[in-house]
């Protein structure tokens, strides 16, 4: 079945993909922002028909804070799985297993975010969403207690998540 | 460009970070070797991929903005692109290996 849609050309996209351009040529002059400005107006035309949902962020405050939380995380869990891989062979248990989440989150602009917090936090994989997306599965490297974890996730990530984008 | 006109305040840090993005991506190669399957070894790599990419770049930014007297930031995005396409390939990976140990559609009853 053929979606119709229209054609709509999202200001915030030609803004960052602008900017982009600029910070990858390292330059403010002139040309660079006409030749920036054209080639964002024409790429986001032209993915407009590759996506034709828009992301709306809803709360800016609350993606900074999920972007500090995020980072402090990653640091963590690299300290937590650098400790996994340096313990010595004789004491160390590993409880790795997957950990399946149920999930209240659907908007697929968050659940695209969650995918990429979950691959850059050293210590977690997402595996993949249940058909219907009310389960997500992860395999988690050191997993300790399960209804600690998922109880952390929710609130953590996908709390947040919720109150940005949907 | 020799080193000689770096100044401390930028040598210091970049060095030190340097040296711990070299130290996680090593614990992380090393992770790869110890750990007994397929699924645990997913996770130490990522360590090279985040903090340890990261702090290089952090380094890199902070050499090349002291020894061009200008800020230079524009590594922001190789951690842009890092953290765009990394679950990419880590979902397939590991998608791989789960169908891969999913049984035959005759042996399952």
């Amino acid at each position: 079945m053929m979606q119709t849609f229209r054609r709509r050309i999202s200001p915030v996209q030609v803004l960052v993909l602008t900017a982009l351009w600029l910070l990858l040529n390292q330059t403010l002059a002139l040309g660079h922002l006409l030749l920036g400005v054209a080639l964002a107006v024409v790429l986001a035309w032209g993915g407009s028909t590759l996506r034709p949902l828009s992301a709306r962020l809803r709360r800016i405050d609350v993606a900074a804070a999920l972007a500090c939380v995020v980072l402090l995380d990653i640091v963590r869990s690299n300290i937590a799985v650098a400790r996994i891989v340096l313990s010595p062979y004789g004491n160390r248990k590993l409880h790795s297993g997957f950990l399946d989440i149920p999930l209240e989150l659907r908007d697929p602009h968050g659940l695209a975010t969650l995918a990429m917090i979950v691959t850059s936090t050293p210590g977690t994989v997402w595996v993949g969403l249940s058909p219907d997306g009310t389960l997500l599965r992860l395999h988690v490297l050191d997993l300790v207690d399960e209804a600690h974890w998922i109880e952390l996730f929710k609130n953590r990530y996908e709390q947040r998540l919720m109150r940005i984008f949907e | 460009m020799n080193g000689m006109d770096l100044p401390l305040w930028a040598a210091v840090p970049a060095a030190l970070l340097l040296v711990i993005g070299g130290l996680l991506s090593v614990i992380g190669a090393l992770g790869m070797l110890r750990l007994p399957d397929f699924y645990t070894r997913m996770h130490p790599p990522t360590m090279g991929t985040t903090l340890g990419v990261g702090s290089v770049l952090i380094a890199s930014m902070l050499v090349s903005s002291a020894l061009l007297h200008r800020p230079v930031f524009h590594e922001l995005l190789i951690t842009l692109f890092v953290v765009l396409s990394t679950p990419v390939t880590a979902m397939l990976l590991i998608r791989a290996a789960v169908t891969r140990e999913r049984k035959p559609p005759e042996e399952q009853q």
